[in-house]
């Protein structure tokens, strides 16, 4: 385990990223931006407001805060990941990496762990500018717990396809391309597709009839999962059109644990060519 | 040490490589020659477990490519005839980089990588970024990082490609220090004198057939190809000239400098059967003043393999 989270790939990675004075223009810039947002939302509602600004205002701006890290999250990470193996390949250092003694499983979840490792970062180093929804209140610490954790398993569920990608596809960008399209249907697809299920509801429940779908596609959305955590209302709805209890998590967690462990173990395998011997036909 | 058997490659329709079989003893350095296309970087390739072979299999060091391709990473370092480095890296730092990925610990790199520094004479780049350093450097650096957990065979694929004369000569002398430490190396060039100085044997290869195989003078022998001769003579050149055509061994008789009285001939006879023509010549009367074996080397043969090679394709 030591190995695996100590290892050569990871540290340089790591090492590399942070050398350059970019990462962490980055951050500076992704926190001053967050910070405005904040500041600007508490400015507006205390002009509008004659001066207060409420424990419910302050939920409002942790919302806000949360879904713009939350596509950050989104955006960026098809970035960071899609690249990893085949930008490697493009610049023919993978040959001589994979001839090492280093294992498939050590590179690749190396790989997704430094690129990660930033993203993490920033979204971690945002953690201070939460706090300021503490002083107005409104928001209990178990969901900024909540939210930090679903930004971590949502970067982990899409650097993992991410790696996959570029292990799959030999050019940079349409590895990208295809991650950030996987993403987005993960993310808006599967959202439409909730509410266009939602719109046919109607008929069912008139028929008397339990419609499971909108439950099924609304608890694999990570948008929609991520709202429940502070409007549980959500969900409750599409759990009364399903007729059942059933808690949604279990099919999120479910799923995209499916997702991270065969797409990582599938990049695994194809990272190096699998070696058979055939015998020469007489 | 090495050894392939029926290694195939077929992508498609196409035939990368076919039925290959070599058999390389410990401590020999082998060359592999061949045009673009021959089929010898798919062949090094498939060595350093990078490609797997579509029939047959490869041994290197006993360890089959095929079963225990992790095994075989460890006995051997690979150098690609196209490789990148990590710019943002310094020469010290990539060098620490493969030798962790080796498993070595920090005291062992710390041990090792100024002694490889020292070999590639890069020991004033240590702290140099990688990105700033020359082709030739990059080449050597690249060399040393093959050598980083001290492997039993390395695979060297165009090792000194792109690189100006003076760099070539560099490369060559670390190869030949590495040679003198028993390493068993197979290595591909274009440039085949060097080759040729360097090689213990060689092996022809043309559209990923291995055609020959063996040390210079034995491929020379196998495939009987002709010496070639210079004889100069005092005079009476017209008279040399017919002496010479007459006979059956000789070939392609030509006068190359008139006034001096130099004739050049092909001759595909043995040794005794030169001694033979020299004494004919003398009792004929030719006035001979030198007999002179031009030798051939590795470029001249391995013309005159693919000459042959694209006769029998005919």
């Amino acid at each position: 385990m030591k190995s695996l989270f100590m290892n050569p790939v990871l540290n340089k990675e790591i090492r590399l990223r942070f050398r350059s004075s970019k990462s962490f223009i980055g951050i500076a810039s992704y926190l001053s931006i967050l910070g405005l947002i904040s500041l600007g939302f508490i400015g507006l509602t205390l002009s509008f407001d004659g001066g207060t600004f409420r424990p419910e205002e302050s939920r409002s701006m942790f919302l806000l805060i949360s879904m713009l890290q939350l596509s950050l999250v989104i955006f960026i990470t098809p970035g960071l990941t899609g690249g990893v193996i085949s930008s490697e390949r493009e610049r023919q250092t993978l040959p001589i990496l994979l001839t090492t003694a280093q294992s498939s499983s050590s590179i690749i979840l190396s790989k997704l762990f430094s690129s990660l490792a930033y993203l993490l970062l920033i979204v971690f180093a945002s953690a201070p500018l939460y706090m300021i929804v503490f002083l107005y209140g409104g928001i209990s610490p178990m969901s900024v717990l909540a939210s930090f954790g679903l930004y971590t398993f949502t970067m982990l569920v899409i650097g993992s396809i991410g790696v996959l990608a570029s292990t799959v596809i030999r050019k940079t960008i349409i590895a990208m391309v295809t991650t950030y399209s996987i993403a987005f249907f993960l993310t808006g697809g599967l959202a439409v597709i909730t509410l266009m299920l939602t719109s046919f509801s109607y008929t069912f429940q008139q028929q008397g009839q339990e419609y499971i779908w909108p439950f099924i596609f609304a608890s694999m959305n990570i948008p929609i999962m991520f709202f429940s955590v502070f409007e549980e209302s959500i969900m409750t709805e599409f759990k009364h059109m399903a007729g059942f209890e059933f808690s949604p998590w279990i099919i999120f967690f479910g799923v995209y644990g499916a997702v991270i462990v065969g797409s990582l173990a599938l990049a695994i395998r194809k990272l190096r060519p699998k070696m058979q011997a055939r015998e020469y036909p007489k | 040490m090495i050894e392939t058997v029926n290694l195939t490659k077929k992508y498609g329709s196409f035939t990368a490589v076919e039925d290959l079989n070599l058999s390389i003893s410990e401590g020999t350095v082998y060359g592999v020659v061949g045009q673009n296309g021959a089929g010898k970087s798919t062949t090094f390739q498939i060595l350093a477990t990078l490609m797997s072979p579509t029939y047959g299999s490869a041994y290197i060091s006993g360890f089959d490519i095929t079963k225990e391709p992790a095994k075989v990473r460890q006995v051997i370092g690979y150098m690609p005839d196209f490789f990148g480095v990590y710019d943002q890296f310094k020469a010290e730092e990539y060098l620490h980089f493969y030798g962790a990925s080796y498993g070595l610990s920090v005291a062992e790199r710390e041990e090792v990588i100024p002694q490889l520094l020292e070999l590639v004479n890069l020991t004033g780049k240590r702290d140099s970024y990688v990105d700033l350093l020359s082709r030739g450097m990059k080449q050597r650096l690249c060399l040393a990082r093959a050598l980083i957990h001290n492997p039993k065979v390395l695979i060297l694929d165009e090792p000194a490609s792109g690189l100006d004369p003076r760099a070539r000569v560099e490369m060559r002398e670390i190869l030949k220090e590495l040679k003198a430490m028993g390493k068993t190396i197979i290595i591909s060039s274009h440039i085949l004198p060097e080759l040729a100085e360097m090689c213990d044997e060689i092996g022809v290869i043309n559209c990923g057939q291995l055609v020959a195989t063996g040390t210079v003078s034995e491929i020379q022998t196998k495939l009987q190809v002709h010496k070639e001769i210079i004889v100069t003579v005092s005079g009476e050149m017209e008279r040399a000239v017919r002496f010479f055509e007459g006979e059956l061994e000789v070939l392609n008789v030509s006068v190359v400098e008139n006034g001096v009285g130099k004739i050049q001939f092909g001759f595909r006879g043995s040794d005794s059967s030169q001694q033979a023509l020299i004494k004919k010549a003398v009792l004929a009367d030719i006035p001979l003043l030198g007999f002179q074996t031009l030798e051939k080397n590795l470029e001249d043969v391995f013309m005159e393999i693919m000459k042959e090679v694209e006769v029998e394709g005919e």
